[in-house]
């Protein structure tokens, strides 16, 4: 009984003055913190992607309230919403970004590119990178193995069996652009989501010439500058004999998805096309 | 017997074509002359479509301290310069050329006398070197000139010459020492007059005694040379464990062998030398082992630069059948080709083929901490933490962890009993961490 009383008093005692003391010097180093990060942070979707180029929700929350203005700050998960939330916190404007997507700029299916070899180390694309430039004749296509789906953490981006490329969910995607990252063959691109998900791109990142890019896969682009001549926009260039779409400038009038000769071009969402005449004889002038 | 002192292993040596005679192959209808070698910048074409050229004539310049000249290797037309896959699996710039005769340049001296004399001045030794484009012919393709000319300060006390070669299969070495075995000891002469040595070290595994008898004889004419043979173990022809086997000096992390005092240059390599300096040839042919458990006719052949491996397998006796796949260079350090359709480079060591069942990898199982790579890496890193860090992207981890000094031996992988592909995941790091240093450095 006096065993227990004895200590019962004695931890009771230390753990006063311990509390007493932690009191003290906590009041002593006390750091004041902005509250306005915590609201910040929980208007913040919490995926902690990465995809604004700070390390968490936190850092970015803490860059936000720092910040003169939200010009360069975006939450790509969040989008325009979780911004506006944040610009009223704050007491701050911010401008409505237009909402990316992640696209795969490789057509490369199975039937469209021969495999010219088998490939049986480990199943990493930064490591078959490394050791050669692909299974098949195109040194500049996708690789098939999956480094894009294990980045992403939202469950967006995913092989397709039958054709051994990565497919985006349009709907899960957050264009973080943690797969952009993970490519080793720089296929992964955000590009404006567009009206109704609309959106046209060149689906190759083949640069070699024509010739010897087409004997390797179908669909790829042959720098013919079809496609270049065609835009009433002046939104295709063609760099190291590759086209490419810039998609500020573009306005999905799909003139040159109809003149790529190898389909390299792709749509996408667009309702079906209506049956057209005959390329009319004036069309056959201008080319 | 001397051998290095940190880990190594003793795979299977299979070496089939030992002792066969070098054989040249036949001149092919066309080459392919890759302007890139292993390392370094690729070389600037000097010739265009329609040009006629001969034997020995400059067709690629250096473009940049670590690039070497390249020579056309056959006489005839330029069909065109474009780019060429080759043994990396990549595309690069080479010259095509159809063969029409086989016509040399006239300063080129293609007999087989030996010139022994070499009086000229060290600067000219130098500069026919760098002129007719050696480059080490140990794999890294290094240019010789560049390792011939220690950086000021330096001063280089020995010479080592390495005819280890330590990698099963290969014998393109062992049969140019019993060949040109004078020449070879003239070539070492001239490497000792340009670095301003006395003393040269030629070491030789013990598994070729006719080389090391042949040799050992013929060094007793000549001053300084000496024939060290070594215990079988590889990679003893590591240059940094080589230089230990031999001088018992380490090597500290992350420097070159002058450090320590000496310069190591491959037999195939001085032999190069010789053949620059004393006959005005410059590299235009090398000899490449083709070999393998099921291969018709295993053995070393002379074969231009820039012919297709594809000919050289035909005239070899072609592909077995049963072949799963087939290696450019020694079953450790060489690399699964993707066709054979690619050219004979300076570095190009071997054609091997691989039986199916011995071919296919072994499903990878857990690590049981065994040790045993940490025990045969020969440059006392931890294979199995590097692995780790690797795949878990943690760079300045593995960069602590000294993995710019691999030497990608492949020690670890092939002596993992739950076959880690650790080599691979290292390799991987080793390429990030070299990217993530080479912009601290331009920062």
């Amino acid at each position: 009984m006096n065993l227990i009383l004895i200590s019962l008093i004695t931890l009771g005692a230390v753990g006063a003055v311990s509390a007493i003391i932690l009191f003290f010097v906590a009041k002593k180093f006390h750091v004041y913190e902005d509250p306005r990060y915590d609201e910040v942070e929980a208007a913040l979707p919490a995926a902690n992607c990465g995809g604004c180029g700070f390390p968490g929700c936190r850092g970015f929350a803490v860059a936000c309230v720092e910040a003169e203005s939200l010009e360069k700050l975006n939450c790509p998960v969040g989008g325009n919403e979780t911004m506006q939330k944040v610009a009223t916190i704050l007491g701050k404007t911010v401008a409505e970004a237009a909402p990316t997507v992640a696209v795969v700029r490789c057509g490369g299916t199975c039937d469209h590119r021969p495999r010219t070899s088998d490939y049986d180390g480990v199943k990493h694309c930064f490591i078959a990178h490394n050791l050669f430039s692909g299974e098949s004749g195109c040194s500049f296509g996708c690789l098939g193995l999956g480094d894009c789906e294990v980045s992403c953490e939202f469950d967006a981006i995913h092989i397709n069996p039958a054709t051994k490329l990565p497919e985006v969910d349009e709907e899960k995607c957050t264009s973080c652009g943690a797969c952009v990252k993970a490519c080793p063959k720089l296929l992964i691109e955000l590009r404006k989501k567009g009206p109704k998900s609309r959106r046209i791109y060149v689906s190759c990142r083949n640069e070699e010439r024509g010739p010897i890019a087409k004997k390797s896969c179908d669909v790829s682009c042959i720098a013919c500058t079809k496609c270049e001549k065609v835009c009433p926009h002046e939104a295709i260039t063609i760099t190291n004999n590759l086209a490419f779409i810039h998609d500020d400038k573009c306005t999905l009038c799909r003139k040159c998805v109809e003149v790529c000769p190898t389909n390299a071009i792709v749509e996408l969402n667009f309702p079906p096309r209506k049956i057209k005449e005959p390329i009319s004889s004036e069309a056959e002038l201008v080319s | 017997m001397k051998t290095f002192r940190i880990g190594g292993i003793h795979p299977k040596e299979n070496k089939f074509s030992a002792g066969k005679k070098i054989q040249t192959i036949e001149l092919p209808k066309q080459v392919v002359i890759p302007l890139s070698h292993y390392i370094g910048t690729p070389s600037e074409a000097v010739i265009k479509k329609g040009d006629l050229v001969k034997v020995g004539q400059l067709i690629g310049k250096a473009n940049g301290f670590i690039s070497a000249n390249v020579h056309s290797s056959v006489s005839g037309k330029v069909t065109k310069v474009d780019v060429q896959l080759d043994a990396t699996g990549y595309k690069r710039p080479a010259v095509f050329i159809d063969v029409e005769g086989d016509e040399w340049l006239e300063n080129i001296d293609k007999s087989s006398d030996i010139v022994r004399e070499c009086t000229l001045p060290k600067d000219e030794i130098l500069r026919r070197i760098q002129d007719a484009g050696i480059v080490g012919l140990g794999g890294a393709t290094f240019p010789a000139h560049v390792k011939l000319t220690p950086p000021p300060g330096k001063k280089a006390e020995s010479v080592i010459i390495n005819a280890v070669e330590c990698e099963s299969y290969l014998t393109n070495d062992h049969g140019l020492m019993l060949e040109k075995a004078e020449e070879i000891l003239i070539g070492i002469k001239i490497i000792m007059q340009v670095l301003d040595v006395k003393k040269a070290f030629i070491g030789i595994e013990a598994n070729k005694p006719d080389a090391i008898k042949l040799l050992s004889n013929l060094a007793k004419n000549y001053t300084g040379i000496e024939v060290v043979p070594l215990k079988v173990s590889y990679p003893q022809g590591g240059e940094k464990q080589l230089i230990d086997a031999i001088l018992r000096r380490q090597v500290p992390s992350g420097k070159i062998p002058i450090e320590v005092g000496t310069v190591v240059q491959n037999v195939g390599t001085v032999f190069a030398i010789y053949e620059a300096v004393q006959k005005n040839k410059p590299m235009i042919e090398r000899i490449v082992t083709v070999t393998g458990k099921s291969a018709p006719n295993p053995g070393n052949y002379r074969v231009r630069i820039g012919t297709m491996l594809s000919e050289l397998a035909l005239d070899a006796g072609g592909v077995p059948e049963d072949t799963g796949k087939i290696v450019g260079g020694g079953p450790m350090m060489g690399r699964s080709l993707m066709t054979l359709d690619v050219p004979t480079a300076k570095g190009s060591a071997g054609i091997l083929y691989i039986q199916k069942q011995e071919s296919i990898r072994k499903p990878i199982q857990n690590c049981i901490r065994c040790t045993k790579c940490v025990t045969v890496c020969p440059m006392g890193l931890e294979p199995f933490l590097l692995m780790n860090q690797s795949e878990r992207n943690m760079w300045p981890e593995m960069e602590a962890n000294r993995t710019m000094d691999c030497i990608e031996c492949g020690s670890c992988s092939y002596t993992c009993p739950s076959n880690r592909p650790l080599l691979d995941y290292i390799r991987f790091g080793k390429t990030t961490v070299g990217g993530i240093i080479r912009n601290r450095a331009v920062k």
